[in-house]
């Protein structure tokens, strides 16, 4: 069976004046549908632009991502990208922003949607609120539900509650997994949050410094809903530090 | 800090201010020629009694309409390529900023020369006034639009004319009202200053003319009055317009 999204041999280099930079080395993986992928790597290890070119938005200098064996040349609809800040349009109202994307729905089917999302994400009563009304979790709650409204196949999230408080971060991490439970989507998710990949994820890709590389793949096979507290998690996630380095100091901890 | 009843107090206060100390002024220095504030007021009544207030007021207001709906017709779109294609700002940004420092009063001459005397000189005076603070607000409307923004529209398979219509004016707007507003205060202080030369209506006209034929001092300040209220209104007019939604978001943190 054909995987989801295909990516062979991704390189990278930025020209910067002290000469060529690689920051991508010979990326390969695939992702089946309806796999959610966590993608953890140390700072600047150029997470974010292997997800850049996977949505599109970037060019790879070297290898190939296709989804559903088609090239990836530019973004599409189908894989909507979710940023660490909001992107919501300041001059709409959260009802306007969240019908931007639908292209020809009738009248009915957009309030329907409307109404449905929103409640999905917990925002009854601030559909024609603006952005700068809302609180950043709100507003990320927000472009969630905008994302979701054009029912895109893939789900590119770019460390997406990076700028929220530790327990927005949390209620948001098991909104995201109702919603998941839900509907049915691919998620390419980029966090330095070892915890989040573990509890969100079914497959981790731990990325080495730059030139980023593959450098391990974990399965995550635990049932869900996970508990952050359990042996087996513990497990991994030890292991997973121990990888990126600082092994000890998560001995030290627990 | 002020309360708002308070604050309709809080301007008309300074403002009666001056009238008291501008009267004193008049009587303590026995001028001959500087009017009190009161035969300001009789000047005006008595511009209006004559339908010479209208006449003029309309004169100045339909030069400034004019000038200024052409240089927003020119301007916006001007700007909003040069925000956009960097080859277009190469190319046309050392010609604005070179010819935006000229004065327009410093025009005079060649409108004069190319338009003769008539309505078309202060009407080109006004659009080249207006034209270049339309221009640069909203070519810098334009640059400054925020990339996350843009980014998310082409996740939408938002391109080309759409992107434009559906993104980059709304997200450059704000600043292309401010550019509108800074056109508008300058087209009227050009009107004023082009109608002294060229034509004979207008409340320029009325400030020169009131002087030269008799030098009724009180109708040149009554002139100077009613451009000071129409500037205000016009100014006004245009604040309005920055509250609506989709101009306010700008300034909400």
């Amino acid at each position: 069976m054909r995987a989801k999204i295909e990516v062979r041999g991704i390189s990278k280099t930025f020209p910067t004046r002290r000469g060529p930079l690689a920051v991508l080395d010979d990326i390969s993986f695939s992702v089946g549908e309806g796999e959610f992928v966590a993608i953890i790597g140390p700072s600047g290890c150029g997470k974010s632009t292997l997800l850049g070119v996977l949505a599109g938005f970037e060019k790879a200098d070297r290898g190939e991502v296709s989804v559903d064996g088609e090239p990836v040349r530019e973004p599409r609809r189908t894989g909507i990208f979710i940023f660490q800040q909001p992107s919501l349009f300041p001059w709409l109202n959260l009802e306007g922003n969240l019908v931007f994307g639908l292209n020809g729905a009738s009248p009915e089917e957009r309030r329907r949607l409307v109404a449905h999302y929103i409640s999905l994400v917990g925002l009854e009563g601030f559909e024609h609120a603006f952005p700068y009304q809302l609180s950043g979790g709100m507003q990320q709650r927000a472009e969630l539900a905008r994302a979701l409204m054009v029912r895109p196949e893939i789900l590119y999230m770019d460390e997406p509650f990076g700028a929220l408080d530790a327990l927005t971060r949390l209620r948001m991490r098991a909104e995201l997994l109702g919603i998941l439970s839900r509907e049915r989507h691919t998620v390419l998710l980029v966090t330095h949050d070892v915890e989040e990949a573990l509890h969100l994820a079914d497959r981790v890709l731990l990325l080495s410094p730059r030139p980023a590389q593959i450098q391990t793949v974990i399965d995550v096979t635990l049932p869900r809903p996970r508990l952050l507290s359990s042996p087996a998690l513990l497990a991994l996630k030890a292991s997973i530090l121990t990888e990126l380095g600082i092994g000890e100091v998560a001995e030290g901890a627990v | 800090m002020f309360s708002p009843d308070r604050r309709w107090l809080a301007a008309l206060a300074p403002v009666a201010l001056l009238f008291i100390v501008w009267h004193v002024a008049v009587v303590v220095s026995q001028s001959l020629i500087f009017p009190t504030p009161w035969q300001v007021i009789v000047g005006l009544v008595e511009l209006a009694r004559q339908g010479l207030l209208i006449k003029h007021v309309v004169a100045s207001l339909f030069r400034v309409t004019y000038g200024y709906l052409l240089a927003a017709t020119l301007a916006i779109p001007v700007g909003m390529l040069m925000g956009w294609f960097a080859t277009a700002h190469t190319l046309l940004n050392p010609l604005v900023q070179g010819l935006r420092p000229i004065s327009p009063i410093a025009w005079i001459p060649l409108a004069i020369l190319w338009f003769g005397v008539g309505d078309l000189s202060p009407i080109f005076l006004i659009f080249l006034s207006s034209f270049f603070p339309m221009v640069v607000g909203t070519a810098a409307g334009v640059m400054t639009i925020d990339k996350k923004l843009l980014r998310a529209a082409t996740n939408f398979e938002f391109t080309g004319f759409r992107l434009f219509r559906s993104v980059v004016l709304p997200a450059a707007l704000p600043q292309i009202v401010i550019g509108m507003r800074i056109g508008l205060g300058v087209a009227w202080l050009v009107v004023v200053a082009a109608e002294m030369i060229a034509v004979n209506s207008g409340l320029g006209y009325l400030i020169i003319d009131s002087r030269n034929a008799g030098n009724r001092y009180d109708l040149v300040v009554a002139g100077m009055v009613t451009i000071g209220v129409i500037g205000f209104l016009l100014d006004g007019l245009m604040r309005r317009l920055e509250r609506l939604d989709e101009v306010r978001w700008r300034y909400e943190t």
